[in-house]
């Protein structure tokens, strides 16, 4: 191989190496980009943190929305965990407390976290929360059993032709 | 004095140490052709006998055989030996042996990074199997069973020691077939004999160009979402784990952005050697030359943005939905350009089926009903159904199996007397094709119908009623296994004996790599050849 050849070949080999490191950049900063992207699309049905009460408007009195509850718990969770009432009838710009409940049901004190999500995905940025368990973790003693409070509003903006929500949380167990 | 070095150095180059150390240090791109071929057939066996052992366990239903934690274990190891042990290596070891000769070069530009990419290889599958192994005498908890993709990894369902095993030999993985498509890359373009311009390639040289270029884009997001995973499972990141604000999803996301590309990396180059050995037997030129180049780099813009069609069910907004129904289904279009190519190279040609003809003609309609379904497949409404059921298993195994290993078959029977100097006994090569076509179909067929009726995948037991699907396919299964040993069998009469083959070999064979004798001297091209 003649030197010119030789050196060529080292240029290129530079060049894709460096193309090999862009693409494992590129890897990781998907990782930002994705959660920009869920929350500026609602993908995923992520709901913002709290949000003060003075936020809430005055109460579209005229208009129902459907809220339903629901609750799944991970495998490795040994909770009880559900929504103390399935489903509610709120006017848009009402401030509305439920409660879920939760029971460790073992001799160790258990940390969880729940993760919420909200269908349709894109009503996410519609449901407000001023107060909720999921915004820490949760640690039960053994046996103990506690009311956890959620204390929310619907955005008056909610386009008219959502008539139902779903929210819906996810224990998942914390170690340490 | 000068001309006196040169004359040594290059003695030592014609005469290669002996033994062991021939192979352990060559950097010829021939001898490594060879390991990474031979590497490919001995883990397409152990790949097959894993898949053997669960085809068993599915033979009747109930759990017979094995718990469903080692039946999770056998189809992964399964499919990551398959894609990454089998197909992968062998693809490379034929870029290898043939890119030189097709391009007049005297060898791959990096032979010695060359060199450490195949014999990175052995240390990768030893890593996969060890957990494998371990378990056996009561250590960790077996190798990996999150499927291929490691989908369930991030649910922490799987907290053994397989996964990070898994996660290290991807990184291996990653590192040799890196340094495999560079080489190839500044090999084709930058050491092709003068008077051979890119448009004047061999069709399989381009289709190696473009995998290459799709290797160092994709594997990198491979490696480092396996890396993601190592950090979140070990050094308290929260990448994917969606008690502490990451997304599981994501982890879905990151491997099928590989994953898609990663299809078309198994593909690309059978879908290159096709027309060479359609043409040659048709005696007539390639057909479509150009617009299978265009059609190729196609295929390699799309497979980086249709990856979510693998994820229709996870929850994705109806707009994400329709755009990769559509994208994916345009995908279609270029592959279609490829298949009437191949039509049109035998179209009206002077044919004759001898063994590698028969695995290229196997290849075509394999591959044609594998993407047939594959078109149909991304249809959102349809996939709710279709979506991770024997449908999919099915669709798959008739591209990578039908596709990726006839293409396989066909080459090595095409190549194989340039490789050893002899011709393979031709009867028992078309009695080869014809068992593994009759027994490959007789796996897969019944599993559309049980994927139909709703047979999930990775599950190790199935309803009664779909048991006579499960058995035809198993007994399919096992003599499609069986029928491999015949293909042992060829190559080694071939390699240790056989009526000579002539330095064309194929009458109608075209191309740099049948001017020379058969097989092809050591070095070859030193200086570059006259190409009009």
């Amino acid at each position: 191989m003649n030197e010119a050849l030789r050196q060529a070949n080292r240029r290129l080999t530079i060049r894709l190496l460096l193309m090999v490191a862009a693409a494992a950049g590129f890897a990781f900063a998907l990782v930002p980009f994705y959660d920009l992207l869920c929350k500026a699309t609602g993908l995923n049905g992520k709901t913002d943190g709290a949000v003060q009460i003075a936020q809430a408007s005055k109460a579209d009195i005229g208009r129902w929305v459907t809220v339903e509850f629901t609750s799944t718990v991970m495998p490795g969770m040994s909770w009880e965990f559900y929504p103390a009432q399935t489903r509610m009838r709120v006017h848009p710009g009402e401030v509305t407390r439920i409660n879920y409940l939760a029971k460790n049901p073992t001799n160790r004190a258990l940390a969880g976290q729940a993760v919420p999500s909200v269908t349709p995905g894109w009503t996410a940025r519609h449901f407000n929360k001023i107060e909720c368990f999921c915004f820490q973790r949760q640690v039960l003693k053994p046996g103990e059993v506690r009311e956890m409070p959620l204390v929310f509003f619907v955005s008056p903006e909610l386009p008219a032709e959502v008539q139902e929500i779903s929210l819906s949380y996810t224990l998942f167990p914390v170690s340490g | 004095m000068a001309t006196a070095t040169t004359t040594a150095v290059h003695d030592q180059h014609e005469h290669p140490p002996a033994g062991i150390m021939r192979w352990l240090t060559t950097t010829n791109h021939k001898d490594l052709g060879i390991l990474y071929m031979s590497f490919g057939a001995i883990m397409f066996f152990i790949g097959g006998a894993f898949i053997v052992a669960v085809r068993a366990e599915l033979l009747l239903p109930g759990l017979q055989l094995l718990s469903p934690g080692m039946y999770n274990q056998l189809f992964t190891l399964h499919a990551l030996i398959m894609v990454f042990g089998a197909i992968m290596p062998f693809a490379t070891g034929l870029n290898n042996y043939l890119i030189p000769l097709m391009i007049g070069a005297p060898d791959m530009a990096l032979p010695r990074v060359n060199n450490w990419g195949f014999w990175i290889l052995p240390f990768a599958a030893t890593l996969l199997l060890t957990p494998f192994l371990l378990q056996f005498s009561g250590v960790g908890s077996g190798a990996t069973g999150a499927g291929w993709i490691m989908h369930n990894a991030s649910l922490d369902l799987q907290s053994g020691i397989g996964i990070d095993f898994a996660i290290f030999t991807i990184h291996l993985l990653g590192l040799s077939s890196i340094t495999g498509a560079i080489n190839v890359v500044v090999t084709v373009l930058n050491m092709r004999a003068p008077g051979i311009s890119l448009m004047k390639m061999p069709l399989f040289v381009w289709a190696w160009l473009i995998t290459a270029f799709m290797l160092i884009l994709a594997m990198p997001v491979f490696s480092a979402a396996a890396t993601m995973l190592l950090t979140d499972r070990h050094f308290g990141t929260h990448f994917f784990d969606a008690a502490n604000g990451g997304d599981p999803i994501l982890l879905q996301h990151l491997i099928w952005f590989f994953g898609h590309p990663e299809v078309y990396i198994v593909l690309l180059p059978a879908w290159g050697l096709i027309p060479h050995i359609l043409a040659t037997f048709s005696r007539k030129p390639v057909y479509g030359y150009r617009a299978q180049v265009y059609a190729l780099w196609t295929i390699c813009f799309l497979s980086f943005i249709v990856w979510s069609h693998h994820m229709l069910t996870s929850g994705l907004p109806l707009a994400a939905e329709v755009y990769f129904m559509y994208s994916t289904m345009a995908v279609s279009i270029p592959t279609s350009v490829l298949v009437f190519c191949w039509l049109g190279a035998i179209w009206r040609g002077a044919m004759t089926f001898e063994t590698p003809m028969l695995f290229a003609l196997g290849f075509v309609a394999h591959f044609g009903m594998g993407a047939l379904t594959g078109l149909i497949l991304p249809a959102v409404a349809v996939n709710a159904q279709y979506h991770n059921s024997y449908v999919i298993v099915s669709h798959f195994h008739y591209t990578f199996f039908g596709g990726g290993i006839f293409g396989m078959m066909a080459a090595a029977y095409y190549w194989l007397p340039k490789f050893t100097g002899h011709m393979f006994d031709e009867k028992l090569g078309r009695l080869h094709f014809w068992l593994t076509t009759i027994f490959f179909n007789m796996t897969f067929i019944p599993q559309w119908f049980a994927g139909l009726d709703g047979m999930p995948r990775h599950v190790a037991d199935y309803p009664l009623k779909l048991s006579a699907a499960n058995l035809v396919s198993s007994a399919g299964a096992f003599l499609l296994g069986l029928a491999q040993l015949l293909l042992v069998y060829i190559v080694v009469k071939c390699v240790r004996g056989g009526p000579k083959a002539t330095g064309q070999v194929w009458e109608g064979a075209q191309g740099l790599e049948f001017t020379l004798p058969s097989p092809p001297p050591y070095h070859t091209f030193e200086t570059p050849p006259e190409v009009k």
